[in-house]
């Protein structure tokens, strides 16, 4: 409403004439008087609902008052017999969204309605009374509704239809006993009618599978018309097929009928078969084909919304079937100049996933050109394809190093900077050759750097890449510039960066111990401080020794307290003789471990991730562990598996257990939410029964003191095993606790309480529990550089499979290691395949494993074993685990 | 009540909005809880206005990725036509909704499509609204059947013959 009222000061009154200027709510709900005349006026009424709604519509709000003596006086305007004013009548009442009680006093009105001859008020009254009813009326208008769906009317079946839709979230059992009614309703010969019939006879059954199942067979064999209902045709098929789950056995049930749509008339449901096809699981390029063929030509439509469409499904399948795609480079290549950006993008992002090595420089070229006219957001799209594509075809990095750099020195914001230099970092790790160049790329841009984060981050890297090149020295320049020319928070960065390459590189010492004593004289406190500690604790008095591993640890290594505990402790320090000691912080995380593992586990990339990388999600469980007493000399934490379900979906407590293991102990971390609102649980304990895990012995059960509604809470329960030793076994575990019962007017609970068990699922410590999933970048590196000293190779038969894939699925977890360079996926229909899998296993060992898979026609499967440790008994062992 | 957004479910609707030449609402309407007060509304209006306002979307319907969302737009006069899906949405389908929203906003201003007129028959305008998408579920989507449905202004058979008159006089 303000910026009517403003407008009128500021722009030509003419031009910008509106029915609604200076309208105010005040005089509009004095206007709404008129609903109360004895001799309605329904043109004037009618206007003065428009204005109401105009008011809500522009985002004003009634209070309770307001909308209560509105929705009463609205409710005499049921006497007059005009269709338009009824219909705004209709509307306000919806706007409104009175209480149950307000809602009684139109029910009559509304029901009388909704057995009117005039079809308009039948419909809107439907839909109207739907909407606002809380469902103890719905029994007594239910014969009406059922009626309405049949109705030779269109209007009315949807209306009760699509109500039927809206009430089946809150009232299904009503809902469904409609269905009579609604598979008739399925053969109309309306359009929309069938659209909506069909989308609540599915959703009515869409927890049956069987009952979906038969749907989809009646229908598919041709009686919708409507391209709607088609489309959702196509959609339950598609679930259908899902579900069905069939494997290699001969055709894919209702694969026709879904190759049949593409030959539609109607786009909508071309579209919708095409796309169910490219996603189809494990599909094969036959399959795909035909749908690939009609997307092509959407691609050179004259419509964009066509265009759009088509592109971004060929874009996702380019992610799995890049060859698939290949045929519609060309048109995707003339897409780039398409005036809608979003379509150019997605062109030329799906270009760079299929293009081959030997185009990349013409996709390049064309790119340049493109960059230039297209705003941040799709850069980053692009910038995100081009970093992919370099590690695809590493042997291309020059080019498209060179692209990334040449972007880098463009105009752009943080976000795309940032997007840029996380590409250049990730191929700097990745990709050895490119080093050198990348590093120095980086080092150019910080000369020139508006961004104080990148910059620091940037700094930050080459602290720990640039000593670790042949040249160390030349770097130095570009570092100690920025000293003299930035402000504090780089300078900062700067100095210890360079301390860094003092520490680590000793020709270089005497040259940075002259640059840092001139970092001495900064007139920023943190940059003096941080020269000053370098110095001293490197080698200040100008010798040149090999720097102890204690500083560099000191200097450099990781900081492992929770920094909120180091703070409350500083804050808590008061100054006495006793200085301040960092023994005396806590460790213990005070935040829900939860919310934290979550955090950690979402995989950082680019700078700001830790170089070590898989280790973050253990670092915090550690953290949490070793704060408790009981655990606190267990050592170090080797690995925390994923949360193992012991308790069904939607039971009356959820259980679940994370399994931690240490060198000699195995702590079982049960995570308990209790779902009834109307209970407290406490001294929540898990009574584990390991008689069929041998090799461990019970040794501690830390209980959980309370554990009300819907807060998750973690007991512990601890065993001792042998030391470095692959301990398996199985364990049943019951759930014991008092329960009281809670008020839940006042959420207070009774003093007394009951003891009681909950059965829990059993679950297993398996061999995978020892191995940590850590790839390694260049297998083959990796491989060379462990010798064969402790290679053991054998042959293994693993009997009749489904099929290769689910084979080497089956090994993959049962070594519960890392698949590396993507070799974990098996091409269709292949009769052989390699996999190369990578990790630790328990006492920090190295091991890489080469599977070579074949099948027989027989699906007989047989696989050859190579192992290579650092360790020969954890050879031994991996092959130990295989033949068992 | 806002339908579930799962791809095997119905293709739903997640907001109806109607802009003047500036951005300013003629007449909108959001079907999901995703722009949850009216200050989150306006800053989607403004923001997907601008983005838009400098592209062709006059003789076909143009589109656009948007926060996670698939937005169809079209511009009639100085009037801003959208319509937003989720991003999994079959982009045909809401072009479908877009066309009859369009074409039945055409007919109803008798093809004075411009925002004066808009405003002067908000009433239909809301009412058009309320006949494409109800509660997120597409209602109709055939432009002239949307405008029959809006246009009935004529008095119920039960109507006393002094209350009875042919035409609304606008």
């Amino acid at each position: 409403m303000a910026q009517y009222v403003k407008k009128d000061d500021d722009r030509d009154e003419e031009a910008e004439y509106s029915p609604f200027s200076g309208i105010e709510k005040g005089a509009v709900l004095q206007e709404a008087r008129v609903f109360n005349d004895p001799q309605l006026d329904s043109r004037r009424c009618s206007q003065v609902i428009t204005k109401l709604l105009y008011l809500l519509n522009q985002g004003d709000s009634f209070t309770k008052t307001e909308a209560t003596e509105v929705f009463f006086s609205v409710t005499k305007l049921f006497q007059a017999r005009d269709i338009g004013l009824r219909r705004m009548v209709y509307l306000i009442i919806k706007e409104l969204s009175p209480s149950a009680d307000e809602v009684i006093i139109v029910t009559s009105s509304l029901m009388k309605d909704m057995n009117s001859k005039t079809d308009v008020y039948r419909a809107n009254a439907i839909r109207v009374l739907c909407r606002i009813t809380d469902g103890t009326l719905l029994t007594q208008i239910e014969r009406y509704l059922k009626q309405a769906i049949v109705d030779k009317n269109p209007v009315v079946a949807s209306a009760a239809l699509v109500s039927g839709i809206h009430l089946l979230q809150t009232n299904p059992e009503i809902v469904k006993r409609w269905s009579n009614e609604i598979q008739e309703a399925v053969q109309s010969r309306s359009a929309l009618v069938q659209f909506h019939a069909l989308a609540l006879l599915q959703q009515i059954r869409q927890n049956d599978r069987l009952a979906v199942s038969k749907l989809v067979t009646s229908l598919t064999k041709g009686t919708v018309r409507s391209p709607l209902a088609q489309c959702l045709l196509i959609r339950y098929t598609s679930q259908v097929i899902r579900e069905s789950n069939n494997s290699q056995t001969g055709d894919r049930p209702f694969y026709d009928y879904l190759e049949g749509c593409l030959r539609h008339k109607a786009e909508m449901v071309i579209f919708e078969a095409a796309r169910a096809i490219t996603e189809l699981s494990g599909v094969t390029s036959r399959e795909l084909t035909p749908a690939i063929t009609v997307l092509q030509l959407f691609l050179s439509s004259s419509k964009p919304v066509l265009r759009f469409a088509a592109v971004r499904t060929l874009n996702k399948v380019a992610m799995t079937h890049p060859m698939a795609v290949t045929t519609c480079n060309i048109d995707m290549e003339s897409l780039i100049s398409d005036q809608n950006r979003s379509i150019a993008t997605l062109a030329i992002t799906t270009l760079l996933k299929t293009g081959n090595e030997s185009g990349v420089d013409r996709l390049m070229k064309q790119i340049t050109n493109f960059m230039s006219d297209i705003a941040d957001e799709f850069k980053i799209v692009v910038v995100d394809a081009i970093r992919s594509l370099c590690l695809k075809f590493p042997l291309k990095f020059r080019t498209l190093m060179g692209f990334l750099s040449n972007i880098l020195r463009e105009e752009g914001g943080f976000e795309y900077k940032k997007a840029i230099v996380d590409s250049i970092v990730t191929i700097i790790r990745d990709i050895p050759d490119a080093k050198e160049s990348g590093l120095l790329h980086l080092c150019e841009f910080i000369e020139d750097c508006e961004f104080t984060y990148l910059s620091t981050q940037i700094l930050h890297f080459l602290g720990i890449e640039g000593p670790k090149t042949s040249d160390p020295s030349k770097f130095i320049r570009y570092i100690y510039n920025r000293v003299p020319l930035e402000n504090p928070t780089v300078r900062a960065s700067a100095v210890s960066t360079l301390a860094k390459f003092g520490a680590t590189v000793d020709s270089l010492k005497p040259r940075i111990f002259i640059l840092l004593r001139r970092c001495l004289y900064d007139n920023d406190d943190e940059v003096r401080d941080r020269a000053t500690l370098y110095l001293n604790t490197i080698g200040g008095d100008g010798s040149v020794v090999e720097t102890d591993k204690e500083v560099k640890e000191f200097l450099f290594g990781s900081f492992d307290l929770p920094l909120a505990n180091l703070e409350t402790s500083l804050k808590n320090y008061e100054p006495s003789e006793e200085p301040f000691s960092i023994r005396s912080v806590s460790r213990e995380v005070k935040s829900q471990p939860f919310a934290e593992k979550k955090a950690a586990a979402k995989k950082p990339s680019g700078l700001g991730a830790p170089p070590a990388g898989p280790t973050s999600t253990v670092d915090s469980c550690e953290k949490l562990l070793l704060s408790i007493p009981e655990f606190s000399t267990f050592g170090h934490l080797f690995k925390s598996s994923a949360p193992v379900e012991l308790t069904e979906a939607e039971t009356e407590y959820a259980v679940n257990v994370v399994k931690h293991i240490f060198d000699k102990h195995i702590v079982f971390q049960y995570n308990c939410t209790n779902t009834i609102p109307e209970q407290l649980l406490e001294d929540v304990t898990i009574v584990v029964d390991a008689s069929e895990a041998e090799e461990f012995e019970e040794l501690v059960t830390k209980p959980l003191k309370s554990l009300p509604y819907d807060t998750p809470g973690q007991t512990f329960v601890a065993f001792e095993k042998p030391e470095g030793v692959s301990a398996v076994g199985k364990f049943s575990n019951v759930l014991r606790f008092i329960v009281k019962e809670v008020d839940p007017s006042t959420g207070e609970a009774e003093e007394e309480g009951v003891e009681d068990e909950y059965q829990l699922e059993e679950f297993e410590v398996v061999s995978a529990d020892y191995m940590l999933k850590v790839g390694v970048s260049n297998f083959r590196n990796a491989w060379e550089n462990l010798g064969e000293g402790f290679e053991r190779v054998d042959e293994y038969g693993l009997g009749p499979r489904d099929s290769l894939k689910e084979a080497v699925s089956a090994v993959i977890n049962l070594l519960g290691m890392q698949p590396c360079e993507g070799t974990e996926v098996v091409a269709a229909n292949s009769r052989s395949h390699t996999c190369l899998l990578s990790g630790v296993y328990i006492g920090n060992v190295k091991v890489l494993v080469r599977l070579s898979f074949g099948v027989d026609s027989a699906k007989e499967v047989a696989m050859k074993l190579a192992v290579r440790s650092e360790d020969e008994s954890v050879s031994d062992a991996i092959h130990e685990l295989v033949a068992n | 009540m806002a339908t579930s957004a799962r791809r095997d479910a119905c293709p739903a609707i997640k907001n109806l909005l109607l802009l003047d030449s500036e951005g300013r609402r003629v007449a909108v309407k959001y079907y999901t809880d995703e722009w949850p007060t009216n200050a989150a509304k306006l800053a989607f209006e403004r923001s997907i206005f601008a983005k838009t306002l400098k592209t062709n979307a006059r003789t076909e319907a143009e589109i656009v990725m948007f926060e996670n969302n698939v937005v169809l737009y079209k511009f009639i006069q100085d009037l801003h036509l959208f319509v937003t899906g989720g991003d999994n949405e079959n982009e045909l389908a809401l072009a479908s909704v877009l066309q009859g929203f369009s074409e039945a906003v055409t007919l109803l201003l008798r093809g004075n499509v411009d925002q004066r007129e808009a405003l002067e028959n908000l009433d239909m305008m809301f009412l058009c609204l309320d006949e494409i998408v109800d509660a997120g579920m597409i209602l109709e989507t055939d432009g002239s059947l949307i405008a029959g449905k809006v246009a009935t202004h004529s008095i119920d058979d039960g109507a006393p013959l002094s209350e009875q008159y042919l035409v609304r006089p606008l």
